[in-house]
């Protein structure tokens, strides 16, 4: 029985059709800490193997709690989770060396270089083959540019370099599930699009990938679904493209008699009509724009411009949270 | 779930016994520096009683602390009377800073979920931790001993040793007895490790674990000396530390020892319960 694989359904959020495996799932998970405030709060995450799942939301809306519990590295107040159908905490130890994870940015000894800290990791695994540790650290360093790098110590590493050592400790093993929380931290542009990359290539190779972000465009380029976080709530999750055509598009018009247009829009049943000065717009329910177009001008308003956009994610959060996204926050 | 299950690929097999997670976690403490200084620390105490015992003229060696006056008989007594001297407070406060950061300083790091995230369950990382914690409680002691023995066979004669008692026994049996101190000392600094320990889970900052472990000695000494505390005596750890000297005796006088010994499995036991208790259930946000 895959019961996990309907779940989705019940809650009413975005959802697969038909049964899928999920690598994460969980009902009802919250967190409340010690000095009450509740951090998670009854989060449904339905994250299908073989997805990039881009788990977005502003800073302090919850991933990494969440990502924490996840882990079992915080206790939940109440709910409960699976990875990989396997109930977490109980099955941690035989679940989690099929999971990489980057938690909360890197955390090293910073009088070790690179190689011996993950050394050091390695060397804590009982799944792992001490034959060829030299050759996986190696290969991880390598795979995240570090190569160079890995006989320095850590003290001597810039954040950027902590962020990929951090991501190169995931990937000392062939892993099923990563776990990356906001992976792009600190790094430069260039070391951002190698993380994309290196994202969709663990996804090639058929690992699901859950990857957090306060990142709109990230989780844009990078994730084929997302699940929207905001102040402790799972708002919405689904693939990119369910999300996109949650948003309709809207029609800006511009020109000197806004009223006439604002009348016009209105009588159509385009719905969200905003008027601001000569600018007015609203969003197209079912009206093809061509018809719109047409009906201002037999109406006599006399049209500029006229402009459809096609819905941004940024719309569809402010939609969803009726608040801005603060990308900077 | 047999759908779920299906999809599965076979997990890699764990390894029943590897050793490799307690050997790098004896590098990382015997490779700190600050464990590093603390240990040349505890070796200069040997070397100072060997050298001031030397250049002092022989009559101001009566009366001292216990094992100073038999220095100048044999060399091995500097080892004795070294490892008293540490007993009382640099012993225990080396224990107390590497038993404080066990847990406080991975955490204060958060190289504690990345080790957590491998995973290492907690009960193994606890394990780990308290037998790298007795290990270094181990070389400190050790490292008295041997610098003791060293520097007081250099200085002093090493032929046959009056014991406490007054009876001679050879070098080779004197060193044996010394064995013997070390390890009861080790025991009891691991007792008092298994407190550390403890508070390590406790506190969030390494420095605060540290010295929260350190002033228990202390404090355990001085009620030890509260002459109305007496009946708590003891009940306490640091009461049967200097019991050591019993076994310099012949016959060897065991009584005391075995009473500290009791004790110290009582601590041991105890506080690595409230330890295993305590990060069990903690919560790792660090
Ligand atoms: N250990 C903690 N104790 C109390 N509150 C916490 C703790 N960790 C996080 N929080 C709070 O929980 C909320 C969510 O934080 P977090 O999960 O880190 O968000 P995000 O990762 O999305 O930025 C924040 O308001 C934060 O202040
Ligand atoms: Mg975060």
């Amino acid at each position: 029985m895959t019961t996990t694989a309907t779940r989705g359904s019940d809650t009413g959020t975005g959802h697969q059709a038909g049964p899928v495996s999920l690598a994460v799932q969980s009902s009802g998970l919250t967190k409340r800490f010690r000095g009450g405030q509740v951090a998670v709060d009854h989060v449904d995450l339905n994250v299908p193997q073989g997805a990039v799942y881009g788990f977005l939301g502003p800073n302090g809306s919850g991933k990494t709690t969440t990502i924490r519990v996840l882990l079992a590295l915080i206790g939940a107040t109440a709910g409960t989770h699976r990875l990989f159908g396997q109930p977490m905490p109980a099955a941690a130890a035989t679940v989690l060396p099929r999971v990489g994870s980057l938690v909360e940015g890197p955390a090293f000894h910073l009088h070790l270089s690179g190689a011996a800290n993950l050394a050091r990791l390695d060397a804590a695994d009982r799944t792992a083959d001490p034959k060829t540790a030299r050759r996986r650290i190696d290969g991880a360093l390598d795979q995240v540019g570090l190569g160079a790098a890995a006989g320095k110590r850590v003290r001597a590493y810039s954040l950027g370099m902590k962020q990929r050592l951090g991501i190169a400790a995931a990937l000392l093993q062939p892993r099923d599930l990563l776990v990356l929380d906001e992976p792009t931290n600190g790094l430069d542009p260039q070391g951002t699009r190698e993380v994309r990359t290196l994202v969709s290539r663990l996804a090639e190779d058929g690992a699901t990938v859950l990857v957090s972000s306060h990142l709109l465009s990230e989780v844009e380029q990078m994730c084929t679904h997302v699940g929207v976080m905001h102040i402790g709530k799972l708002l919405w999750q689904g693939s990119i493209d369910d999300l996109r055509s949650q948003q309709s598009a809207r029609a800006h018009v511009q020109t000197v008699a806004p009223t006439n247009a604002v009348d016009v829009l209105e009588r159509l049943g385009l719905t969200a009509v905003t008027r601001n000065g000569g600018d007015v717009s609203a969003e197209l329910i079912d009206q093809a724009p061509e018809d719109v177009c047409a009906a201002l001008v037999d109406a006599g308003v006399p049209v500029r411009r006229f402009v459809v956009d096609a819905p941004t994610l940024e719309d569809v959060f402010v939609s969803l949270t009726g608040e801005g996204f603060d990308v900077s926050g | 779930m047999s759908a779920v299950d299906a999809m599965l690929a076979p997990a890699r097999p764990q390894r029943a016994v590897s050793t490799r997670f307690m050997r790098s976690e004896l590098s990382m403490v015997f490779r700190r520096r600050r464990n590093q200084v603390v240990l040349a620390v505890l070796a200069l105490v040997p070397l100072l009683i060997a050298i001031a015992v030397k250049v002092s003229s022989p009559h101001d060696n009566n009366g001292g602390p216990q094992f100073f006056n038999h220095i100048t008989q044999n060399g091995i007594f500097v080892a004795f009377a070294a490892l008293t001297a540490v007993l009382t407070f640099f012993l225990p406060l080396a224990v107390s800073v590497v038993a404080g950061d066990a847990v406080a300083g991975e955490s204060h790091q958060g190289t504690l979920r990345y080790l957590l995230t491998v995973p290492v369950t907690r009960t193994r990382l606890l394990a780990v931790k308290y037998a790298g914690v007795v290990a270094f409680a181990f070389a400190a002691t050790a490292t008295v001993a041997v610098v003791g023995v060293a520097i007081g066979l250099i200085l002093f004669p090493g032929d046959t040793v009056t014991l406490l008692s007054g009876t001679s026994v050879s070098l080779t049996n004197a060193l044996g007895r010394l064995v013997l101190v070390v390890l009861y000392i080790t025991a009891s600094m691991a007792a008092f490790a298994a407190i550390g320990l403890f508070v390590s889970t406790l506190v969030e900052a390494p420095v605060a674990a540290i010295a929260a472990t350190a002033g228990v000695a202390i404090a355990s000494q001085i009620l030890d000396n509260v002459p109305q505390l007496h009946a708590v005596g003891p009940y306490l750890l640091s009461h049967w530390w200097t019991s050591f000297g019993d076994l310099l005796r012949t016959p060897m006088e065991t009584g005391g020892v075995v009473h500290g010994l009791v004790v110290t499995l009582v601590y041991v036991v105890f506080f690595c319960s409230l330890a295993w208790a305590r990060f069990a259930e903690k919560d790792v946000s660090s």
